[in-house]
């Protein structure tokens, strides 16, 4: 049965039969985890569907990797349950879950040859000799690494040895695989590719459950079905990307994900059947989509630099006036920080009108009430 | 201008340090050469300043000579097996099994280094010596006309004396080495489905082979070159090449003798020595 390669049995036949439960989804279930007195992850409950890949975000010390380690079985949780697939996996040592792990710094094996790194898994897990070369081969092939088989880890680049970080989690067919930070050691330009080659390879390996932690929300933007926002050891927001991004539930979120403009204003009329209501922001009236508003809840608009239009017309419907401070071009796009009655606005154009506004002057902006959301003003700050 | 002040500036300050090569070479000279030349010459010539090979031959060939070499051999063969294998598996459970306080055992055992030799050895008398404690409650205990237990005058009481007082020497540097070990390579390995034995085997060992080699040729160089321990116990016929060149000298003096043995066990350990260094040049230590 072990013999027929390819077909996404894994050859942990043994162990894996232990996890081979339904699908492979990860299922946190009021997980906490203390270092001692100091509590780091607050009870935790999240489930990552199979095949989904989750994108765990949040700033430095909130939680993430602690998150992640008690996933692969590094961090002993004080409380809770995770499950993968079917399984308790909560007592079971690392080498039983059956999971891929890649790191920051790709940690691989020095004094073996790539392609002795990449069947390493394989061969701890009894693989017999012909799956092993098959699987190496293939591993190899799928992050375009298959003519260094041969090299040494120091003969490589730090991109082309996080490819092989990446076909040595791959190679053991692993029903999860944890992504720590893969890309932060990398710099820019090899950071933009691997993030596309990583989505690319979800869509080969569709799949597999990937639990990818990031501090990067452009890398969590562009790959995750799903975003986790983590701050002080708590998930403050979980939902599909697009959604959290265009509708973010509180003010952390809205910050954390791009940029965000956030204007307060004062509810003027609750929320209607079409999902939106008005607001004012001093004297100005404005449209906004909202949730649960009511009548003089105080709240913030949300508005993405990239919504602000400096030309009126179409859904733009709600206009703001601000003082122009700076203007900052960066070729693809223009960069303008206005003063809207003390609060900065950012406006990321494109398309700029053809007379461009001396700093000093009152310029409109014009936005859509559908690239808007309301947020409550105080939730999880 | 500037270039031809930069060239000249080296070549003045190189003449200060050719000097500076003459006193450490004097000392090292009167103090090491000259009576390592006066050992030599005492082994290959006579009383009469003429070569004798038949001496040297008769001395190589003798059964005293050969049974100290092959004690010497054993004994620090043996003694440097012990102690890589107890200073490894020491290593391991301080670098990688978390317990409170392996810091300072780990200390405690470098301060070993400290200690002169022959302590243990005393301390092993006290213990397993015929009069010793062991013996003593053993005696008690079962009533025994004889001391039970006489392991310790015998070449295995040396090379268990010797792995008591030469374990640290393998252990200091196989913690640095252990201490460079990526601690995500050891994860990376457990992932991917390695239990802790073959980690050790193929994750850890690897990285920790030049100090395994360094510790090792010290532990053999130290070992055959051991006088204090080796009389210390005083086990009848254990007589290793350093205490037969003391026979020799001191209590027949038969001097020739002494520095013919005395030669080869010099050979013997400049071999050992080159080893180490060898070795510990590729760790970088
Ligand atoms: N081994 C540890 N011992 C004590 N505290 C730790 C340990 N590992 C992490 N922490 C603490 O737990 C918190 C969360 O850390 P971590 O999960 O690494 O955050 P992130 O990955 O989001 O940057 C931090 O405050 C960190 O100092
Ligand atoms: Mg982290």
């Amino acid at each position: 049965m072990s013999a027929v390669a390819f077909t996404g049995t894994s050859v942990m036949d043994i162990d894996a039969a232990k996890i081979r439960g339904a699908g492979s989804n990860v299922h946190f279930d009021k997980v906490s985890v203390a270092y001692g007195s100091h509590v780091v992850l607050h009870p935790l409950t999240l489930d990552i569907a199979p095949g989904e890949i989750l994108a765990m975000i949040g700033p430095s010390g909130s939680g993430k990797t602690t998150a992640l380690r008690a996933v692969a079985g590094f961090v002993r949780p004080a409380s809770g349950r995770i499950r993968i697939g079917a399984t308790d996996v909560t007592d079971l040592p690392p080498y039983e879950r059956g999971l891929g792990m890649v790191v920051q710094n790709y940690a691989l094996f020095p004094h073996m040859r790539v392609e002795d790194n990449v069947a390493f898994g394989l061969r701890a897990q009894g693989a017999d000799k012909a799956l092993i070369g098959e699987r190496v081969k293939d591993a190899l092939a799928t992050v375009g690494m298959a003519t260094f088989a041969r090299r040494y880890p120091r003969e490589l680049s730090g991109g082309q040895q996080q490819r092989v970080a990446i076909a040595r989690a791959l190679a053991v067919r692993p029903r999860v695989l944890l992504l720590d930070e893969p890309l932060s050691a990398l710099d820019a330009q090899i950071r933009r590719n691997m993030v596309e080659e990583i989505a690319r390879l979800h869509r080969s390996l569709p799949g597999l459950t990937i639990l990818y932690v990031t501090h990067d929300q452009t890398e969590a933007l562009t790959l995750a079905d799903k975003i986790a926002i983590m701050r002080d050891g708590r998930v403050c927001s979980h939902g599909p990307t697009t959604e959290l991004y265009r509708r973010p539930p509180n003010r952390f979120t809205a910050e954390f994900l791009g940029r965000a403009n956030l204007l307060p204003v004062t509810v003027a009329e609750a929320v209607g059947s079409k999902g939106f209501a008005t607001a004012r922001h001093g004297d100005v009236v404005l449209t906004g989509a909202g949730r649960d508003e009511e009548a003089g809840d105080k709240s913030l608009l949300c508005i993405r630099p990239q919504h602000l239009s400096l030309t009126a017309g179409g859904e733009h419907t709600n206009r703001i006036v601000g003082t122009l401070r700076e203007v900052h071009w960066q070729g693809e796009l223009t960069h303008l920080v206005l003063d809207v009655d003390g609060t900065p606005v950012r406006v990321s154009a494109t398309k700029l009108p053809v007379e461009l506004p001396e700093p000093g002057a009152k310029v409109p902006l014009f936005f859509a009430p559908a690239d808007t959301s309301l947020l409550p003003e105080d939730a999880g700050v | 201008m500037s270039d031809a002040v930069a060239i000249g500036a080296p070549a003045i300050r190189r003449e200060p340090g050719k000097f500076w090569i003459v006193p450490p070479a004097a000392l090292l000279a009167l103090l090491f050469f000259y009576p390592l030349a006066l050992i030599a010459r005492e082994a290959f010539l006579d009383d009469s300043g003429v070569a004798n090979p038949a001496e040297i031959i008769s001395v190589l060939h003798s059964r005293f000579f050969l049974n100290a070499l092959i004690n010497t051999v054993t004994i620090s063969v043996s003694a440097t097996a012990g102690c890589l294998i107890v200073g490894l598996v020491l290593a391991l459970i301080l670098a990688f099994v978390p317990f409170p306080g392996s810091g300072f055992i780990a200390r405690l055992i470098d301060t070993f280094i400290a200690l002169p030799t022959f302590l243990v050895t005393l301390a092993f008398t006290f213990l397993y010596g015929s009069a010793g404690m062991l013996n003593a409650s053993l005696m008690e205990t079962f009533s025994l006309p004889l001391p039970p237990v006489d392991f310790l005058y015998s070449t295995w009481g040396v090379v268990l004396a010797e792995v008591t007082v030469y374990t640290p020497f393998i252990l200091r540097p196989l913690l640095a080495a252990f201490s460079l070990v990526d601690r995500g390579q050891i994860e990376a390995a457990s992932v991917l489905g390695a239990r802790p034995f073959r980690i050790v085997r193929q994750v850890i060992l690897p990285a920790a082979i030049p100090a395994l080699i360094a510790g090792g040729s010290l532990c053999l160089l130290l070992t055959v070159n051991e006088f204090g321990i080796v009389l210390f116990i005083g086990a009848k016929g254990v007589i290793t090449l350093p205490l037969l060149i003391y026979g020799k000298a001191i209590q027949e003096s038969a001097y020739q003798v002494a520095c013919i043995i005395a030669v080869v066990n010099i050979a013997l350990s400049l071999g050992l020595f080159g080893l180490y260094r060898f070795a510990a040049g590729r760790l970088g230590v």
